[in-house]
């Protein structure tokens, strides 16, 4: 019998290949995770339903894998009983039933390589046809055999010299892999990538900051638009009957002083859509103009259909990281709706455009300015989820405040550039939550109140379930229409990382990274 | 009132720097601050407090005991969490070390208290009853066994008089109220989304299920131990900061 069935494994690896169709059809094969949110749309919902409200309290631990790094962040891609991870400048294949490796990749860390502003950390590969894309810190995007970990191109997108990173998970859309940047705290300029996914040439970039000439370019004085920052440094998301883009845009630098940056600095948090064959803009949103308090907009943006005022409508969804949860249309990217869904201090309310109207005393200054939400804010890189049974945008809420302080800054490149700082208020003073918003609204329909601020992302599933984790290492279970909790395990390690779902030999699996162990749970 | 404390924070330490025989120069420490808030204020926090790094206000910290040593980490780095200060001259290192120092600095004044006499008061005043000492006591509150590396004089002073303006991290008092109805008083030891860790005065461990209780309550401005403040004379107080600030442990 396991005979039989490790002969269908391997043979089913003679053609598991993953045409971009498998992909755009993510749901004709639950059992499967092929993208970062295992569909293009940026949902995280699994339509597996063995594992549900009424058998969740069973959950066990099927196997653990140990990572060579502390504080894992990896969402895994799961192909046909296959989890393919990454860490910092690793990848590994591990067998689905067992977590063993069928193979591991590692890339040398130049040893001048710094990261300004985050840890060394990856948050996933991507998949298309027979090749594993993989971000490295150090600017490179790789394809490996997904096979054996051979590495087939590598292509330089960056010069981390000059501040530039890459954490992120890339994106594989028709024939092409998207790419985003870390840099924010370092003076980078921003910019969207996209490679060839066969050869790994280059096939568009859109820069974040518009250069001189361009529209949008006026919205930075002076010469703050070379080391304006907006970095993209959080997988987005993809429309293949629009064929756009979507991707989140992080904050202006320096970070806490925007004296040198006058204007509202365009693109930096913004979601900007792009025509993918050319990464022309097609329309963006500004969510925080001139931002002071690095609240990025690099958030995993969720598309979804349904009616506003009557009107069935192409929406695009954001929680952003300035305490606002935002609906647009992501045709055109015009305003609907906006309220917020967390703490916040700095605004008095959306106007009919969805542009904030500013509260006093909220700007960071020398003596410092206590705000809400933090400069983590109210989410910050963590995957909401969108589950179409129940039609909430789940997503994890933070509730903190910090003192903000500005500072003058010298740009010297490679370094870090932030014009000041912020002191969080003590943990006993913040909490967290777990929080389901109508999607078309963001009207809160439940919560369930966490013991401090969590840095894990959100999945929904068919089974009704909603899994999270906790900054103390809980990895748990709520009802998706109710929130009650049904299950917890305590993984014994800080989580910050998103849950995966996937089948091996037909029964279901729930996967979560937690600081230095991945665990797979089943019944 | 987090801007007072800053500035006195900060005036606190320029003096002592400047008062201490081998300090580093107040300038140097003060362009060491400017440093810190642009490099490492991100994970150590803009007062040096902690945040994603440990905290820094401590006179003796564990990865770096001496100047020399604290120069030595910042130059290497801790990989790969704390990146090196390879684009940093060693003027800059030395400022940045010098500030770093004067976060935890202790000063090297001479206290008015005598040890002696605050050693017999420590016996005297049943510190013993919650407390840790070189081995002997209880361990309710916090081991003083080596407090005077861990707290200035001025913090020792403060705790004494006001203790509940001093709770260390770790030593929250709480209440709970099982459904049973039952209502358990003391110490969190540890705390996560769905169970609690208490310790009661005597000592006791509980571990509770939070969805199990009726309430959970923080007391933040609470604490089982008493002030001295009218307890003891002024200058007995002073007795027991000499004898507190010079337990430092084994050397």
């Amino acid at each position: 019998m396991r005979l039989l069935t490790l002969f269908l494994l391997t043979y089913s690896s003679v053609w598991a290949q993953v045409p971009f169709a498998r992909i755009v059809s993510a749901d004709k094969e639950p059992g499967n995770w092929l993208t970062y949110s295992r569909n293009l749309a940026g949902h995280r919902y699994s339509p597996l339903a063995e594992i549900n409200t009424q058998n969740v309290a069973r959950l066990k631990v099927k196997w653990a894998y140990q990572f060579p790094e502390p504080r894992a962040e990896v969402s895994p891609i799961v192909v046909d009983g296959i989890a393919y991870i990454t860490g910092p400048n690793s990848a590994a294949a591990l067998d689905g039933r067992t977590g063993r490796t069928f193979w591991t990749w590692n890339r040398a860390l130049p040893p001048d390589y710094r990261s300004i502003g985050f840890g060394h950390t990856s948050r996933g590969p991507a998949v298309l046809e027979d090749k594993l894309y993989v971000a490295t810190l150090d600017g490179f995007l790789v394809a490996l055999d997904l096979k054996s970990g051979a590495e087939r191109w590598s292509s330089k997108v960056l010069d981390y010299k000059q501040g530039y990173s890459m954490t992120m998970a890339p994106l594989a859309i028709d024939g092409k892999v998207v790419v985003g940047v870390s840099g924010g705290e370092a003076g980078i300029r921003g910019f969207v990538d996209a490679y060839d996914a066969k050869t790994g040439k280059q096939a568009w970039r859109f820069w974040t900051i518009p250069g001189p000439g361009q529209a949008g370019h006026d919205t930075w004085a002076g010469d703050s638009w070379k080391t304006g920052g907006a970095p993209t440094w959080v997988t987005g998301a993809y429309d293949p009957e629009l064929k756009l883009v979507y991707w989140g845009v992080g904050n202006p630098g320096p970070d806490w002083n925007g004296d040198a940056r006058q204007g509202d600095n365009l693109y930096s948090c913004s979601l900007v859509a792009l025509d993918a064959d050319s990464g022309k803009l097609r329309w963006y949103f500004q969510f925080t103009p001139h931002d002071t308090h690095d609240w990025d907009a690099t958030h995993v943006p969720v598309l979804f259909d349904s009616e506003v005022r009557g009107v069935k409508r192409k929406l695009v969804a954001v929680a952003n990281r300035n305490a606002f949860y935002y609906v647009l249309d992501r045709v055109t990217g015009e305003f609907l709706a906006g309220r917020p869904y967390a703490k916040q201090t700095w605004a008095r309310g959306l106007d009919a455009t969805g542009r904030p109207i500013l509260a006093s005393q909220a700007e960071p200054t020398k003596e410092g300015t206590l705000v809400w939400p933090n400069a983590n804010g109210a989410t910050v890189w963590f995957s909401p989820s969108f589950s179409p049974q129940t039609g909430y945008f789940y997503v994890a809420a933070r509730e903190i405040g910090a003192t903000y302080f500005k500072r003058d800054t010298p740009y010297k490149p490679g370094t870090e550039f932030m014009g000041g700082g912020e002191n969080e208020l003590p943990m006993d003073d913040a909490w967290g939550a777990i929080r389901a918003l109508q999607a078309e609204t963001g009207e809160m329909r439940w919560e369930f109140k966490l013991h401090s601020p969590p840095w894990a992302g959100v999945m929904s599933t068919a089974g009704g379930l909603v899994f999270s984790g906790s900054d103390e290492g809980n990895f748990y279970a709520l009802d998706g229409r109710t929130g009650k909790a049904l299950w917890d395990f305590q993984t014994g390690g800080a989580i910050a990382a998103n849950p995966v779902s996937f089948t091996v030999d037909g029964h279901q699996c729930i996967a979560i990274a937690a600081d230095r162990v991945l665990y797979a749970f089943g019944l | 009132m987090r801007v007072l404390v800053l500035t006195s924070v900060s005036s606190i330490l320029l003096f002592s720097a400047a008062a201490g025989a081998n300090a580093a120069p107040a300038a140097d420490a003060a362009a060491g601050k400017i440093i810190f808030e642009e490099h490492c204020a991100l994970c150590h926090g803009f007062d040096g407090g902690g945040g994603r790094g440990p905290d820094l206000r401590r006179p003796t910290l564990s990865r770096a005991a001496d100047d020399e040593a604290l120069k030595s980490l910042i130059e290497g780095g801790i990989p790969p969490e704390m990146p090196d200060g390879s684009l940093f001259s060693k003027e800059d290192i030395a400022n940045l070390a010098a500030f770093v120092r004067s976060l935890g600095n202790v000063p090297q004044e001479k206290l008015p208290g005598d040890a002696a006499r605050g050693e017999a008061l420590y016996r005297l005043s049943g510190c013993a009853g919650c407390h840790i000492h070189a081995g002997e006591g209880v361990g309710l509150g916090p081991d003083l066994t080596e407090i005077g590396a861990k707290r200035g004089p001025g913090r020792l002073r403060e705790t004494l008089r006001s203790p509940a303006k001093t709770i260390p991290d770790g030593f929250l008092l709480v209440e709970a109220v099982t459904q049973a109805g039952e209502t358990l008083r003391g110490i969190r030891l540890n705390e996560d989304s769905f169970t609690i860790q208490i310790k009661d005065m005597q000592s006791r461990i509980y571990s509770l299920r939070k969805s199990e209780l009726r309430e959970l309550k923080k007391l933040r401005n609470e604490t089982p131990m008493p002030s001295y403040e009218g307890l003891l004379s002024a200058a007995e107080m002073e007795d027991l900061v000499a004898f507190l600030a010079a337990q430092r442990g084994q050397p």
